[in-house]
């Protein structure tokens, strides 16, 4: 008789998936019964610990980055329930609904363009590319509003350095996935932007070390709500500058179209830089409210990360090149 | 039908309904349950129900003589008032939660963004229809100038769709949904004014010649 050993129970047993994310309506279960009606907001810090290591955590020994800010993180709640992820619906609690069965594996992402070594990278490979640091970002979207999400990746240099551009590479193009099979609702007429969504940086921007390709989140990979596998974070850039779920890298010697220029060009350029002196034509941009504030706070030039990369705009008119 | 709605209790269950919304809200907020941006959840939900109040609002007086339900205008003050109601908590949260009550900052603000002047003028104009809106204001405005008084309501729900439409990213189905609803509305009403016009002029015809014939 064969007796089969059980595989000993790694973290991903203690809480499935399924079970977490439902947690919300689980919660609001339990708030129908009256059980605790006015405990509501206590019983999930309870249960998801803002900032906190959660269940199911995949990546360990995460390097600790001098990027990260102090500040305290927004609960992993918060970040996958508000998001701006068009491909998956309009409302910022649409992605977390439509995109849980996107499938994310398997997923190859194409490098091309000026380089050297063309190449198709496989998110295994990508993931070893280099040491995986957590850094604890602000994140500012151009509507308003700010979150700190604690990301897991590398700086895209090493990506970058890895494919070896050529010096005709002036820009980085990249673009998401665009399956209308898994992406119904990713439709011009929908959403009111065009797919695939395409982003770009200038090369100096995209080779900073701030600029992350982005892996995970909260000592996990990231929900599909949040560009998995594998983004792009700009945190010095208006949110819609991290692109999410990329497919193609690409080195270009001219400056790349980007989605919402394309969109209304008079709104939203290609550089984004945030800018509390550069309103946006419609509503003022020196003010943002953080998520799980009521009142607002004011936004800091280059989303607080001035020392770090001011210098990349050095007698440039950020008023002209918004 | 028509005996229910000339029924002196039917507005009392038509008013409960009108404030399920804030129930809603205040459900959600005593459940922790508006969302991660709670603020912008309000207000969007209070701004929605100021336009859906005001074209309930607009649609009473097209569907009583479509429908030939008459009774139908007794409900309209009671729309209209709670269409007031939601856009002054929609203000709020644009007073308090955004500006922090800085009233300097708010001037500029209302001076210089054109979707937060178009806003606020739908919602200044809304105030002396809210406060004419008795038996007894009627009464001493004369019913004819009450009237037109009371046709800022069309101007009010237009800058309320602008304000909307501008507001938005790229999605501009839902406001242009609005606007296509409130365009309706408006267009039977020029429809029936050029209807009842020639109307007249017809019977007045009609009046001139019989009397130059007698």
């Amino acid at each position: 008789m064969l007796i089969q050993r059980k595989p000993s129970l790694t973290y991903a047993d203690v809480t499935p998936k399924e079970l977490y994310f439902n947690r919300r309506k689980f919660l609001k279960a339990m708030g129908m019964a009256g059980a605790a009606a006015f405990a509501g907001k206590n019983l999930l810090d309870i249960v998801s610990p803002p900032g906190g290591v959660h269940a199911g955590a995949k990546f360990t020994n995460l390097v600790k980055s001098p990027f990260s800010t102090t500040e305290k993180a927004n609960s992993f709640e918060d970040v996958t329930h508000y998001n701006n992820f068009y491909e998956f619906g309009i409302d910022k609690d649409a992605p977390a609904k439509n995109a849980q069965k996107f499938r994310t594996s398997p997923w190859t992402v194409s490098v091309e363009g000026e380089v050297k070594t063309k190449r198709k990278f496989t998110m295994d490979e990508i993931q070893k590319l280099a040491p995986l640091e957590e850094r604890i970002y602000r994140h500012r979207c151009v509507e308003g509003w700010s979150i700190v999400v604690p990301w897991i990746g590398f700086s895209f240099n090493v990506l970058a350095k890895l494919v070896e551009p050529t010096p005709k590479a002036q820009f980085v193009a990249f673009e998401s996935d665009w399956d209308l099979g898994q992406m119904p609702k990713a439709r011009p007429e929908l959403a009111g932007i065009e797919f695939p969504y395409v982003e770009g940086l200038r090369m100096d921007e995209a080779m900073h070390p701030l600029t992350l390709l982005t892996v995970g989140m909260y000592g996990d990979s990231l929900p599909n709500q949040d560009g998995a596998p594998v983004r792009m974070v700009i945190p010095w850039k208006y949110g819609f500058k991290s692109i999410k779920s990329i497919v193609k890298i690409k080195f270009v010697a001219k400056e790349p179209p980007i989605t919402w220029n394309l969109a209304n060009s008079h709104e939203y350029g290609f550089y984004s830089n945030v800018n509390p002196n550069v309103d946006h034509p419609r509503w003022s941009q020196a003010k943002e409210r953080r998520l799980g504030e009521i009142f607002r706070r004011n936004t800091l030039m280059f989303n607080g990360y001035q020392d770090q990369v001011a210098n990349l705009y050095t007698g440039m008119d950020l008023k002209k090149y918004y | 039908m028509p005996s229910l709605l000339a029924n002196k209790w039917t507005k009392v269950p038509i008013f409960l309904f009108c404030l399920v919304p804030l129930g809603v809200l205040v459900w959600r907020a005593l459940t922790a349950n508006l969302g991660a941006n709670p603020v912008e959840f309000i207000q969007h939900a209070t701004g929605d129900w100021t336009l859906r109040f005001l074209v309930s609002t607009l649609s009473i007086t097209p569907l009583r003589k479509l429908l030939k339900l008459p009774d139908l205008i007794r409900f309209r003050r009671m729309l209209g008032l709670f269409g007031f109601f939601y856009a002054c908590l929609h203000f709020l949260t644009y007073l308090g939660p955004d500006q922090s009550f800085d009233l300097a900052a708010i001037w500029r603000d209302i001076a210089k963004r054109p979707f937060i002047t178009v806003g606020f003028t739908a919602f200044v104009l809304l105030i002396p229809l809210a406060i004419t809106s008795t038996a007894g204001w009627i009464r001493r405005l004369g019913g004819r100038r009450w009237q037109i008084l009371h046709r800022a309501i069309y101007i009010s729900v237009i800058c309320g769709v602008i304000h909307y439409y501008w507001l938005v990213k790229s999605a501009v189905l839902r406001p242009l949904t609005y606007a296509a609803i409130v365009a309706v509305l408006l267009l039977w009403r020029l429809g029936d004014w050029l209807i009842r016009r020639s109307r007249t002029i017809r019977t007045a015809a009609k009046t001139q010649r019989a009397s130059a014939s007698g």
